[in-house]
């Protein structure tokens, strides 16, 4: 398998499909649908709709449709930014709804509509221009008609259509009505990026406001008339099943309105949370734990060291690995762990359901709307067109709210149809961390050989995890010959010129469920590959920074990141006494990163993160102040997973319940972070989920520096760093 | 009945005295500004005020707030116009927002009590507030903004 082909599994996982290419572009033309979207339409008269991305009132308002998710990544500032490149109105009479679910507002590349893989930006590059452009060219010839002059001679500044010879005005909503009548153009040239005005500024968010006064709304926040709010017992071991339930006490709650079993558990019904929960807490359940009661995090590290002893199926092959191997003058070998992790998003899953014998409407936080829909049709017995789901914002997605399986949407219609009312079902923190579909755990072993100088000419890596794909609707885009691109995204693609290189991998099946993390496999192998780099380039005597350099000199942006990442961080310049440096790089979701962190360990082993500097080349910005903001969150996110977080299992129970067991960074740990971007022609590339993978390995190679102990292992802990703990290396 | 003052205005509440003030407030009286986050006084997402204190609601039953005064985010300002508010704005603090609520209430009483708050003061009086979207970086600029705004309107 090439480089190319081993990585971005969501990016790829679909661009074979016949669902995609023909007929997204034609559907995003047509004006009746644009016209069906508006929720709320304006009374004073028609609406100028041209596509389903904009819709003009002739009170000025703009309304922008925006098809991905807003889960904290800045979409809802960044599509209107685009739209509105070419549509020229007025920036402060745009406002944001959300997209329905319809095939108009799929994915360019995927062919559903949906929230992921760091890859709105590119999906809507161009098309979110494009239905500006669409729009504006539209309400300029209706203007033009009216005054009975040529469009080119007419010009847009803020919503306002001028013919300057003349004198003429018009705003675009007194053309409305004219615009309404006009058939879309068949060409639509796009501005030069020479004439960019709003793309690349750092435009203030347009949902700040809203999140600063209490009034932005999340799925928890929907209420219905008449509506009550359901918590599920749900079993202790991953597969198990109800035997028997007793619900005589839980019933006894006031409020308390409906016990009943679904296939997912026990629903508890009331008519407020708070008694739900009382009430499941009085719930007896006799469970059948079935197959996975065995399952312990010590015995499945050491399983998957076993199994990574032999070779697994092979991503890459360059040269002869193995020959390189025997006949180098220096090798080295070292295992990574990782453990399972949970997404954890502030805001609980949950999911508002209104079932009707014909009809049935949802209100969730989602990534994953085309899928969702059709799983809650599926559940509900009704067709698709039938079912109206409503994103709301989301607080927090990570990954967790484009579920394969659509679990926490399914289980709501499945409590909706014994609430037999509208229904909110609720997830407790504790339900969130216990309730799987986690970061697969992983396990890496590498060995490098070693030429007489000291640089690295043979590099193996066996990976073993569970595969995030396998058995879902998706495995035929992402999983070949037995290999999950997923799996081996970040190790597969590795940019340094290793003449004999080879990467394997070993598929675990296990019944723990796994999804998508900020990040995916690039989650791991950023921390497991960019730790081996650092072990290599000690062992041959080079300065980390240097060989990287060395090893990317047919790789010339994520050198140009490199090199700026050092000199801003001051690589090689001295430090303050006690403090370590680590450097680390990584390419994902078709952006380059490096990050310089600065780190000191305490003599009881508590590590300081004191200054990360990363640079990241990500193509041209759209909004560099979002770009900013969204390194600096991957970062902490990444420093969390580093420092603080794991999943872990006893006879078959996960082990952690809320925050004081699943501890998240805080502000007191959070360190000062400085972002350079790289200036950039390029198409823009994902901004979400780049800067997660370098986090870890900087700070374990920082580590290193300052202390000589190596950490192979996630999350890192004081004992293995506190005086007296033996050095690994 | 339990009567207490929310944002202002006397309200009355016929719910189990137990009950976490969260709950009171998002599903009896329909505020939902406050957010649930963990339930245990672990994250902040929860944070009011209780005459002029932060508390987490999620763990203050209703009992304790009786007769007294409960200030939510939506109690803040009519018109974004805290000096929190305007610097979370002008730094563009929010990412998901869903923990935001709490970062203001809980950086509200810091200003209150020192309205000229250093990195130390700030992180303590923040560590009990969760972002997973990681504002951290952004919530402090944003605080030492707010200092210099309030320092502007005492003194304009």
């Amino acid at each position: 398998m090439s480089a190319a082909s081993a990585r971005i599994p969501r990016r790829d996982f679909l661009k074979n499909s016949a669902a995609i290419g023909s007929g997204l572009c034609i559907a995003a033309y047509i004006p009746e649908l644009a016209a069906r979207t508006s929720g709320n339409p304006p009374s004073s008269g028609a609406v100028f709709a041209p596509n389903a991305f904009v819709r003009i009132a002739p009170d000025e308002s703009v309304t922008i449709i925006a098809n991905h998710s807003e889960m904290g990544q800045g979409v809802y500032t960044s599509l209107p930014m685009l739209l509105n490149e070419e549509l020229e109105a007025d920036w402060s009479k745009i406002k944001v709804e959300a997209a329905p679910v319809n095939a108009a507002y799929n994915h360019t590349a995927y062919g559903l509509q949906m929230t992921g893989g760091s890859t709105t930006t590119p999906s809507e590059w161009e098309r979110f221009r494009k239905m500006g452009a669409m729009a504006r060219l539209m309400l300029v010839d209706a203007a033009a008609q009216k005054w009975n002059v040529p469009a080119s001679e007419c010009t847009v500044e803020k919503g306002v259509v001028l013919h300057k010879s003349s004198g003429r005005k018009a705003t675009y909503g007194s053309l409305v009505a004219a615009a309404s009548q006009l058939r879309p153009p068949a060409d639509i040239p796009l501005k030069d990026p020479k004439q960019f005005t709003l793309i690349g500024k750092p435009v203030r968010r347009l949902d700040t406001p809203s999140k600063t006064n209490g009034t932005a709304q999340f799925g928890l926040d929907v209420r219905l008339p008449g509506m009550l709010f359901a918590l599920v017992a749900r079993p202790p071991v991953f597969g198990g099943k109800v035997v028997s339930f007793d619900a005589s006490e839980a019933l006894k709650i006031k409020g308390v309105r409906v016990v009943e079993q679904i296939p997912s558990g026990v629903a508890v019904i009331a008519t407020a949370f708070w008694p739900a929960k009382l009430g499941r807490e009085k719930l007896k359940i006799t469970w059948d734990d079935g197959e996975n009661a065995h399952l312990s995090t010590p015995q499945m590290i050491a399983d998957f060291s076993k199994q990574s002893a032999s070779p697994g199926a092979v991503a890459r092959k360059t040269g002869d690995p193995s020959a390189a191997l025997s006949s180098a003058a220096k090798s080295i070998t070292a295992e990574y762990d990782v453990p399972y992790l949970a997404h954890a998003m502030m805001e609980p899953l949950n999911c508002v359901v209104d079932l009707r014998a014909d009809s049935c409407e949802l209100w969730t936080g989602t990534q994953f709307e085309t899928v969702d829909r059709a799983n809650a049709a599926k559940t509900a017995g009704l067709a698709p067109d039938k079912v109206k789901l409503n994103t709301t914002l989301l607080g927090g997605g990570f990954g967790r709210r484009a579920n394969v399986a659509s679990d926490f949407v399914v289980e709501a219609v499945h409590v909706a149809k014994v609430a037999k009312a509208p229904v909110k079902v609720i997830w407790t923190r504790e339900d969130d961390l216990a309730g799987g579909w986690y970061r697969p755990m992983w396990h890496d072993r590498f060995a490098a050989g070693l030429d007489a100088s000291g640089n690295p000419i043979a590099w193996t890596h066996t990976i073993v995890g569970q595969s995030i794909l396998t058995g879902t609707a998706f495995e035929p885009y992402g999983v070949k010959d037995g290999i999950d691109s997923a799996s081996v995204e970040g190790a597969a693609d590795l940019l340094y010129g290793i003449p004999n290189l080879q990467v394997d991998l070993h598929t675990p099946k296990i019944d723990v469920p796994v999804q998508w993390w900020r990040s995916v496999g690039h989650s791991h192998t950023g921390f497991s590959v960019e730790s081996f780099f650092d072990e290599v380039a000690h062992a041959g005597g080079k300065d980390t920074c240097e060989l990287r350099r060395t090893l990317l000199a047919s790789q010339p942006r994520m050198l140009a990141v490199l090199n700026l990442v050092a000199e801003k961080a001051g690589w090689g310049k001295p430090l303050a006494p006690g403090r370590g440096r680590g450097i680390a790089t990584h390419f994902s979701f078709d952006s380059y990163v490096a990050q310089v962190i600065e780190a000191s360990v305490e003599k009881d082993g508590t590590v300081r993160v004191h200054r990360v500097v990363c640079a990241v080349d990500c193509g041209r910005t759209v909004n560099p102040d979002i770009v900013k903001s969204q390194m600096e969150g991957g970062i902490v996110f990444g420093l969390t997973a580093a420092l603080k977080t794991e999943i872990t299992l006893e006879n078959g129970r996960v082990q952690q319940h809320n925050f004081y067991d699943y501890p998240m960074l805080r502000m007191f740990e959070s360190p000062e972070i400085e972002v350079h971007i790289v200036p950039s022609e390029q198409s823009p590339t994902g901004v979400g989920e780049p800067s997660v993978p370098p986090v870890a390995p900087a700070l374990t190679n920082a580590i290193f520096a300052v202390t000589g102990k190596r950490i192979r292992r996630l999350p890192i802990r004081a004992s293995d760093l506190a005086a007296g703990s033996e050095s690994k290396s | 009945m339990t009567s207490f003052f929310l944002n202002g205005k006397s309200v009355s509440v016929d719910e189990d005295p137990s009950t976490p003030l969260l709950w009171v407030i998002r599903d009896s009286l329909g505020l939902t500004g406050t957010k649930f986050g963990c339930g245990m006084a672990l994250c902040g997402a929860c944070t009011v005020h209780l005459d002029g204190a932060a508390i987490r609601s999620c763990v203050a039953p209703l009992s304790r707030v009786a007769g007294k005064h409960v200030t939510t985010i939506e109690g803040l300002s009519s018109d974004l116009s805290h000096p929190l508010q305007r610097a979370w704005i002008e730094v563009d603090v929010p990412q998901c927002g869903y923990c935001q609520s709490g970062q203001i209430m809980s950086a509200a009483i810091l200003l209150k009590e020192n309205p000229k708050p250093t990195d130390k003061d700030i992180d303590e009086a923040m560590s009990g507030n969760i972002c997973r979207c990681g504002t951290y970086p952004r919530i402090r600029r944003a605080i030492h903004r707010a200092a210099e705004l309030g320092v502007e309107k005492r003194t304009s």
